[in-house]
């Protein structure tokens, strides 16, 4: 592919820069010898040409409108070291079984970005180019973020270890739970949730993303109800306990307002929207570091533009820019829940989350080498249609430090939301001592769970009524790459 | 009340048979497993008194089996803890906590509230065990 277009930059300065319309590879936004520096931030979209559109030239297109071009050849380029600030598409390989599409391989000179400022990195990134005609569609695949670039930001607020190390939580996956109805509860019958699923064993319990401060119930009644829950549960059976409070609201000084007066009465943690904004997430995450406090981010919104494969922005990238951004906690699919989300795929999000360096790994839908730089890990969250009987299943895929958050797997439970709660707490922690007493715990995980049952009447209850509750549904977003594939950088 | 800090504490009480496997797994893994003991439980309450060093080069669990049932000896009436400690870079901390002894009355905690403007609450949260000195609560 990299040597079929005829499209060469144009290097006579006079021919280059006379008024009029040029082809994009033509004006130096291709290049195809160009070896990305270390310092560059690299982007990789898949780009879907209109008919007839070479596919170099739509990648250069995309380089120029992410970058310094416009539609015409303007004189002022001269004015600046034009060759240093335009991106450079270097690579386009066709998509593996997918005619018209390809994988188009752009640098940024690490000049073109404020540190820190997700927002500024996106307004070029996805800014213009998504609406460019040329293209029938665009997406933005995975992003190499330079460890001179990562170091501009925060990251996470509190991270893994040191969550673990507040909640006194080791060598077991949290356990949460969503309360329900999730609209409509008084503040007074909404804490009846909460106390009771903490009581029986979760670690947290959880607003949704739409629970703010409605005339059903305003937020300082809830926070006021919640805590009081929060700190009967953690009294009865001796563990640090924590409710995300969600801060949400339309502007910065109420979600400040909020945030303050959870912690006033002692929570351990906030929940935001992504809907508020990449500015007013990162504003969050700065409070959140100087209050002690645990950022719970609800990633509402994103399958409008994370879902289908051909066009918007992968939740790879948004987990990236979430990392930089600095919550602790954000949502990253369950594979065995209700919601989209394909093993391989998903464990591509959980290791950009968790790793301090995450090698390429085509087979995960990771194109780049990427190094944290010791930015703190972010505690996936896995909610969505899971129960105490997956457990085996959400331990040997998900791993450890993960919050497995079961809404209707606990308020759902026939003997009640405490009985639930502790069906969860005991499906896990018997899973997890087979697993590290040397079980194969993905084959036996069906007799351990029924062996903890005889002990706990509530768990028996449990694998009784969501024995045949599964979700298997076609994915809409696979890998591109069989697991065998490599594709040198 | 049973206090329900650590790893295991929804599952019947361990066994030493069981207390082995779960350390064997944390020295398989490179991490030092120490004996830790206290008779404060609060939630909050981080430092146990170490029963020494972790054992950083112990190959074997069975040692650490024998260093719990000395430790049992002298605070049988206490709550005894297991923990795996981890020095990978990027981690540097626990990955495993569980109890391994407890008191046989566990009295719990006693929330107390105090009233502020507003309807806003200051809770706290206090061990019954607390009102004797340190050495004579649990009998």
């Amino acid at each position: 592919m990299n040597d079929m277009s005829d499209a060469k930059t144009v290097t006579d300065a006079k021919k280059r820069y006379s008024a009029g319309v040029m082809k994009y590879a033509q004006m130096g936004y291709w290049e195809p010898d160009y070896t990305p520096k270390d310092t560059d931030i690299i982007a990789l979209f898949r780009i879907t040409p209109q008919e007839g559109v070479d596919p170099v030239e739509a990648a250069a297109a995309v380089a120029g409108e992410s970058s310094t071009a416009t539609w015409t050849v303007v004189w002022t380029d001269r004015l600046t070291a034009c060759g240093k600030y335009r991106a450079k598409a270097y690579r386009v390989d066709p998509v593996p079984n997918s005619t018209g599409e390809f994988f188009a391989y752009i640098a940024y000179d690490l000049d073109l970005f404020e540190g820190g400022s997700i927002a500024n990195l996106t307004a070029s990134i996805i800014g213009n180019v998504f609406g460019f005609k040329p293209l029938k569609a665009l997406r933005l695949e995975d992003m190499r973020l330079p460890v001179a670039y990562v170091k501009t930001f925060q990251g996470p607020a509190t991270g893994i270890v040191v969550e673990r190390e507040r909640l006194n939580v080791y060598g077991r996956p949290l356990l949460g739970a969503t309360v329900k109805p999730k609209l409509g509860l008084s503040g007074r019958n909404y804490g009846r949730v909460v106390y009771e699923a903490l009581k029986g064993g979760l670690d947290f319990t959880k607003d949704d993303e739409n629970i703010n401060s409605q005339p059903f119930m305003h937020w300082r009644d809830r926070f006021l109800y919640c805590m009081e829950a929060v700190s009967r549960a953690s009294a009865a059976t001796g563990e640090v306990k924590g409710t995300y409070l969600n801060v949400t609201a339309g502007t910065m000084e109420e979600m400040y307002a909020r945030a303050e007066f959870a912690k006033s009465l002692g929570s351990v943690i906030v929940m935001i929207d992504l809907v508020i904004g990449y500015t007013a997430i990162q504003s969050m995450a700065k409070w959140a570091r100087d209050n002690d406090m645990i950022l719970h981010l609800h990633r509402a919104g994103h399958s409008t533009y994370t879902r289908q494969r051909s066009h918007g922005v992968s939740f790879r990238v948004i987990a990236k820019w979430m990392r930089l951004a600095g919550v602790d906690h954000l949502h990253a699919g369950t594979v065995v829940g209700k919601l989209e989300g394909d093993p391989a795929t998903t464990k591509g999000y959980y290791d950009i989350f968790r790793e301090e360096r995450n090698p390429m790994a085509l087979e995960n839908g990771i194109f780049f080498d990427q190094d944290w730089a010791s930015l703190n890990k972010m505690m996936p969250v896995a909610s969505g249609g899971i129960h105490a009987g997956q457990m085996h299943q959400l331990l040997t895929y998900l791993g450890e430090d993960v919050v497995l958050q079961f809404g209707g797997g606990t308020i759902g439970h026939p003997q009640g939301i405490q009985a639930g709660a502790t069906a969860n707490r005991v499906a896990l922690e018997a899973m997890v001592f087979a697993r590290n007493a040397g079980r194969d715990i993905w084959n036996e995980g069906p007799d351990i769970l029924r062996d903890a049952a005889r002990t706990c009447t509530p768990l028996q209850q449990a694998l009784e009524v969501w024995k045949d509750v599964s979700f298997d549904y076609v994915s809409t977003d696979a890998p591109d790459y069989a697991p065998t594939a490599s594709v040198a950088m | 009340m049973r206090l329900r800090q650590g790893q295991f504490s929804f599952l019947p009480d361990l066994t030493d048979q069981d207390i082995h496997a779960q350390a064997q797994y944390a020295i398989d893994q490179g991490w030092a497993v120490s004996v830790e003991v206290t008779d404060d439980p609060h939630p909050r309450n981080t430092y146990w008194e170490m029963w020494g060093h972790p054992m950083f080069d112990n190959p074997d669990a069975a040692a650490v089996v024998f260093e719990v049932n000395e430790c049992r000896k002298m605070h049988g009436g206490k709550y005894i803890r297991v923990i795996a400690f981890d020095s990978t870079p990027g981690w540097e901390s626990i990955r495993m906590s569980f109890i391994v002894n407890r008191p046989a009355d566990e009295p719990g905690f006693r929330l107390v509230r105090q009233e502020g403007e507003g309807r806003s609450l200051r809770y706290s949260i206090e061990s019954y065990a607390l009102r004797e000195p340190e050495g004579r609560r649990y009998a």
